[in-house]
């Protein structure tokens, strides 16, 4: 297959086209999706091939973004909505669990919402306040919904892909600082990647160092700095699908490695990470070696950018994660 | 712009143009069903046998001549309060016993019948309405959507989405607002300071039309008109019914406590039945046998359908899980097989 070399938001972008070259019911909507082509250019190009029919700038209204995409979807489209930012999903927070997520068990599965909410999110960024929520949480805790979140451009699009061929709503969360720091080959032809599967990124003996979105690249460079200075050997599971999660990767990762430590850029208090560790605990416990650690924000708003680097883990603080398992 | 709010006694009105004797006459049988189904609704949850209700009564002829404007093809969003709507556009009377007594079976709506699930939280079924609306229009067909919603729901947020969506994109859609002046406990003036909701249109473009919701033949003809307009590319309309529940809000709550009992007790005076009846009768289309084997046949059907509720099968657990997602994920058929070992164990337990 011959592939270019793309950044995570070119991925998107490309997935974005092939879906829509190949399913004439996918249709974006959204704030300055159309002429501007995104605020983070994700649609860039789309509007001049498709037209105004199926490339829509709307009103600038959240709700009424997704609840008319339920309605879309409901009748027949598969519509992707973009959101600009993550914190300004919630005016629309209502229609997604409340209608969206349940329209499928509401209905006995006579009427279902086919549709993928794209929403840029995450810190460190450097952008304005209220620009860098991780609140993948709100979404993982809501039955109804898949909830994913791509690391790496090769993902991006063929998550998307498989989000949009999905008979379920999904939550595409796409890490902001990832959008543009570096480029690898993505196909050109139309490829899935399977929602529901994490991939072991780096394989490992001592410790399963689990995490997704933006904090993923960070537990890569945590996981060489482990090796190279104690000579601990970090397996990285990129979760990928956030919910409903692959338990079966994760569980067999760590009772071999007999460790955990789980590392997200969203707050420690009931993220995602207090499900895994909690699960993980249930079905590991005789092959752990340690407690399963946490390295995520502090409890606190995500702050201003110049705070944002002491809020959000980094590598050092998820090494220091690692140490704490392998000292324990 | 006020209501054109007819008399009482209608003895000598003339027919109105384009509805034949037998729709005017099946407008009342409907509106008889509908008033009979609801007080027996309200009579099953005295007794124990449904849960919460929200009655129709006073809201018959807003919903049943509206609906029975559309085709078959058209769309209906109802409110919790839509009973009315929901029978005449084909929902099954067992189907809404069910559901009201909190069987998932009750939620199913039969494959053909295009009505959406019950709006539950307040107006965030408008988007959806305009959403379907929307996708009708770039599939290039011309159904038409009609949703309701409450004086109430014209205070949130997704009526204000809705209908500006529905103005910018010219969407096929007929906004149905049930005026009955009291969101619950809480009078009209407290939900807006806007003289009627139907001149909220204005502002998203949009053709604002009030009627008197007591007025069957009304309702018809303004729904009737907005949904030719939707249909033939003319964009939304809102229309505003001014009309009355007589009832409480729910089964739960006592509307003496916020009304005084003269408020409706007038308005039962231009009760929506009596009117339409009085008309019937002075074009010489009903007379008391009629009603009496109308009331026979409503009464046995009825019956039917409660036996048939009363007769459904106990619930059924894997109900819980069922439908959450396309297909079952790991964890949930970890949990469902749980709750069936946990269910098995406790009948073997019984035993």
């Amino acid at each position: 297959m011959s592939g270019r070399e793309l950044t995570l938001i070119q991925a998107i972008n490309a997935g974005l086209r092939e879906a829509m070259r190949r399913d004439e019911r996918v249709m974006l909507l959204g704030e300055d999706i159309g002429k501007n082509g995104g605020v983070f250019r994700a649609t860039e190009g789309l509007l001049e091939e498709f037209g105004e029919d199926r490339v829509v700038d709307t009103p600038l209204a959240e709700a009424g973004i997704l609840g008319t995409s339920l309605g879309l979807a409901a009748n027949g489209m598969r519509p992707v909505p973009e959101i600009q930012f993550m914190a300004f999903i919630y005016p629309g927070f209502e229609q997604v669990v409340s209608h969206i997520a349940r329209i499928r068990m509401r209905s006995r599965g006579r009427y279902t919402a086919p549709l993928v909410v794209r929403v840029p999110y995450g810190g460190r960024n450097r952008a304005p306040e209220l620009h860098s929520d991780s609140t993948e949480t709100f979404f993982a805790h809501t039955p109804g919904l898949v909830v994913v979140s791509p690391s790496r451009p090769y993902d991006g699009k063929g998550l998307l892909l498989s989000a949009i061929e999905s008979e379920d709503p999904v939550i595409f969360l796409e890490p902001m600082r990832l959008y543009r720091a570096y480029r690898e080959n993505v196909p050109d032809d139309y490829y899935t990647v399977p929602l529901g599967r994490a991939e072991i990124v780096r394989a490992g003996r001592d410790v399963t160092l689990i995490s997704w979105g933006s904090a993923l690249r960070d537990a890569l460079k945590a996981a060489q700095q482990a090796e190279q200075e104690h000579g601990w050997s970090v397996e990285v599971i990129d979760l990928r699908t956030l919910s409903p999660w692959d338990e079966e990767t994760v569980f067999s990762s760590v009772i071999r490695t007999g460790r955990a430590v789980i590392a997200h850029e969203a707050c420690g208090h009931l993220g995602l990470g207090a499900e895994l560790a909690a699960r993980i605990g249930e079905e590991c416990i005789l092959d752990l070696e340690a407690p399963v650690a946490r390295v995520a924000s502090y409890d606190v708003p995500a702050p201003l950018f110049q705070l944002e680097d002491w809020y959000a883990p980094d590598a050092g603080r998820i090494v220091e994660g690692i140490r704490k398992v392998m000292t324990f | 712009m006020s209501y054109v709010i007819h008399p009482a006694t209608a003895a000598d009105e003339p027919k109105p143009s384009g509805m034949d004797d037998a729709l005017l006459v099946h407008m009342y049988e409907q509106m008889v069903w509908v008033r009979q189904f609801d007080r027996r609704l309200v009579a099953l949850q005295r007794s124990g046998r449904i849960g919460t209700y929200p009655p129709v009564e006073g809201h018959e002829a807003c919903q049943v001549a509206s609906t029975l404007a559309l085709r078959q093809d058209d769309w209906v969003f109802p409110t919790y309060r839509d009973t009315g709507a929901m029978l005449v556009h084909g929902v099954p009377m067992e189907r809404l016993l069910l559901y009201w007594n909190g069987r998932a079976e009750g939620l199913y709506i039969p494959e053909g019948v295009k009505v959406f699930p019950i709006a539950v939280p307040i107006a965030t079924q408008l988007p959806h309405a305009a959403g379907v609306a929307w996708a009708a229009r770039l599939r290039g067909l011309d159904e038409v959507v009609l949703a309701f919603f409450g004086d109430g729901a014209s205070s949130e947020g997704d009526f204000h989405e809705a209908l500006n969506f529905a103005g910018v994109f010219r969407l096929p859609v007929v906004f149905f607002c049930e005026n009955n002046q009291y969101a619950i406990s809480v009078p009209y003036a407290r939900q807006t300071a806007s003289e009627t909701i139907a001149q909220k249109a204005q502002a998203y473009g949009l053709v604002g039309k009030r009627v008197d919701g007591s007025d069957a033949i009304a309702v018809y003809q303004a729904v009737r008109e907005a949904l030719a307009q939707a249909r033939e590319g003319g964009g939304a309309t809102l229309i505003e019914a001014l009309t009355y529940r007589y009832g409480p809000h729910t089964t739960s709550d006592d509307p003496s406590k916020y009304r005084p009992k003269e408020e409706a007790e007038a308005w039962r005076e231009r009760d929506p039945l009596l009117c339409h009846r009085r008309r019937l009768e002075g074009w010489g289309l009903w007379d008391e046998e009629r009603q009496q084997a109308l009331e026979r046949r409503v009464n046995q059907g009825i019956a039917a359908a409660i036996r048939a509720m009363e007769a459904a099968p106990p619930p059924n657990p894997d109900d819980l899980f069922d439908h959450v997602y396309a297909e079952l994920p790991p964890q949930l058929v970890r949990q469902r097989d749980e709750l069936r070992a946990r269910l098995a164990r406790r009948e073997g337990a019984d035993r």
